[in-house]
């Protein structure tokens, strides 16, 4: 059976630099990463054929189309669900192109979270959650959402905030090598997160990303065509989505297992149809709004044991040269929240072998989307 | 005064569950045909796709799944009883049935009424109905 496996390659990746507050548009700055993006790869924006992005984004097609002066349109798709999103986008433009539907592709996502509003206190909107089961009693927030799981994740494991701490110090240390992440200078300590403000207990402020203004894109083309471009290709070996049976969203407190999230059901198709396994995977981007979501991950995707996610973080294993690097750029918690698209591109820059955080000789990552949340995942290899 | 706190935006599927709270009564979506619970409600029953339901009355008794402690930022009328508990409390009859809720102290006490620090996973608790329609949930007997 012909599959996605290999036949299309990222070329080129593009970013806008990232704040608490820019002063361009949404769209502006999705113009700008889209357009770093297309030169990166050495293609004209007029040869662009297909788009994808997520339902959250605010520029649509037609907008950025006529923005930068793209080609006809042949593909143009969006991803719901928030975070659990990003790597779809990749994911979608890979299938388009290994079918025929589109030669170049362009996944985007552009964001004024920093300075916008925070989507929770809109109360007139229904994010994908049944509210009314929630909201009334104060679960407000993603963080309380996520925080209910944590607690029970904590209490049947073990877990504690040190292994937490691990997450938002292996990211945090990252993007102190990283000068276009938001905390290039803002080293973290123990005692810094142990004695941070709370924002949901058991999640304190170092366990939430950042709130970020910035955009980024990609750019995905056909092996062969990857050949030709200006930059090493990284092929898009295996991609997923993830809905498990009887899933609720974030609040997924109403099946049998809330605990085994849409991480283990991308995971199985994900590692299906790939020629390694998780012990090959030289460095992962990891979903991380939350550092909870870390743990969940790595069991999700096969990295350990159910409960052992925790564990797993000991010892420095998400640091460079640790079992696992993790989120090399800094992640969302420590080089910019995109709603995960900076996780994609990292991946690509490690696979170039030239992230600010470099594992030697990288040739294989796993990228993943938001866990909690409809999710999905790539794994990307040079 | 700050606004009030937010009310469930009812739905088809769920104006039930509300409509039987304000009565004081937990009920909880059952297929008609082959009896299973399901929550949060919905049209089809996911086990053998009947289209009919009852809402049964629930004993009002289970324990805490989880919980959480929110601390600003929040909504203002929120943010003015932070910090406050949201728990999950899994039903004793049907352990797989959970419902988010706050523990209070008695019925129609407000959100923050109960000790953050003194909330166990795992606790017994009962359901109640203060002045609102909303369930609310207390410590029950020794626990």
């Amino acid at each position: 059976m012909p599959g996605i496996k290999d036949a299309t390659a990222v070329v080129g990746i593009g970013q806008t630099p990232f704040a608490k507050q820019l002063p361009e548009s949404e769209k502006t700055l999705a113009c700008r990463a889209i357009l770093a993006a297309l030169d990166d790869a050495g293609i004209a924006p007029s040869e662009v054929d297909g788009l994808a992005s997520y339902t959250m984004e605010e520029t649509d097609e037609v907008e950025v189309a006529k923005a930068v002066g793209l080609g006809d349109l042949t593909f143009f798709s969006k991803v719901g669900y928030g975070g659990g999103g990003s790597c779809a986008t990749v994911a979608h433009l890979a299938a388009a192109v290994a079918t025929g539907q589109a030669t170049v592709g362009v996944a985007w996502r552009s964001r004024k979270r920093g300075s916008g509003p925070r989507p929770w206190k809109n109360t007139t909107v229904q994010l994908p959650t049944p509210a009314q089961w929630t909201r009334p009693f104060g679960l407000l927030r993603p963080a309380d959402e996520i925080g209910m799981l944590a607690r029970r994740y904590m209490h049947e494991y073990g877990a504690t905030r040190d292994h937490l701490f691990n997450v938002a110090l292996a990211c945090r240390n990252r993007a102190n090598q990283n000068p276009a992440a938001m905390m290039y200078e803002r080293p973290l300590t123990r005692e810094m997160y142990m004695t941070s403000r709370w924002i949901s207990e058991p999640l304190c402020l170092f366990d939430n990303c950042l709130e970020t203004d910035g955009a980024l894109a990609c750019v995905i083309v056909s092996a062969e065509r990857a050949r030709d471009c200006r930059q090493r290709p990284v092929y898009v070996h295996s991609a997923a989505q993830g809905l498990p049976a009887q899933h609720h969203g974030m609040v997924n407190y109403w099946n049998d297992d809330p605990l085994t999230g849409p991480a283990w059901t991308a995971a199985r198709h994900l590692w299906k149809h790939a020629d390694f396994t998780p012990d090959d995977v030289d460095v992962a981007q990891i979903y991380d709004a939350f550092t909870p979501l870390v743990p969940l991950s790595l069991e999700g995707y096969g990295f350990c044991g159910r409960g052992e996610g925790a564990a797993y973080t000991e010892g420095g294993a998400l640091e460079i040269g640790g079992r696992l690097p993790l989120n090399t750029g800094g992640g969302g918690l420590s080089e910019a929240y995109v709603h995960g698209f900076n996780l994609i591109n990292e991946g690509v820059k490690q696979l170039r072998g030239t992230s600010t955080a470099q594992v030697p000789g990288a040739a294989t990552c796993l990228v993943t989307a938001g866990e909690g949340v409809p999710t999905s995942a790539i794994l990307l290899r040079n | 005064m700050t606004e009030p706190l937010l009310t469930p935006v009812l739905d088809d599927d769920g104006a039930p569950f509300w409509g039987y709270a304000a009565q004081g009564e937990l009920r909880i979506q059952a297929c008609a045909d082959c009896g299973e619970l399901r929550f949060p409600p919905r049209p089809c029953c996911p086990h053998c796709r009947s289209f009919g339901s009852e809402w049964r009355r629930m004993s009002g008794l289970g324990r805490v799944w989880s919980y959480v402690v929110p601390h600003p930022p929040l909504l203002p009328a929120y943010a003015a009883l932070a910090p406050y508990n949201a728990i999950v409390v899994e039903l004793t009859e049907a352990p797989h049935i959970r419902l988010v809720g706050n523990l209070v102290t008695a019925p129609g006490a407000p959100l923050d009424s109960f000790p953050p620090d003194r909330i166990r996973i795992g606790a017994r608790v009962r359901v109640v109905f203060g002045g609102e329609g909303l369930p609310q949930w207390v410590l029950d007997g020794r626990s």
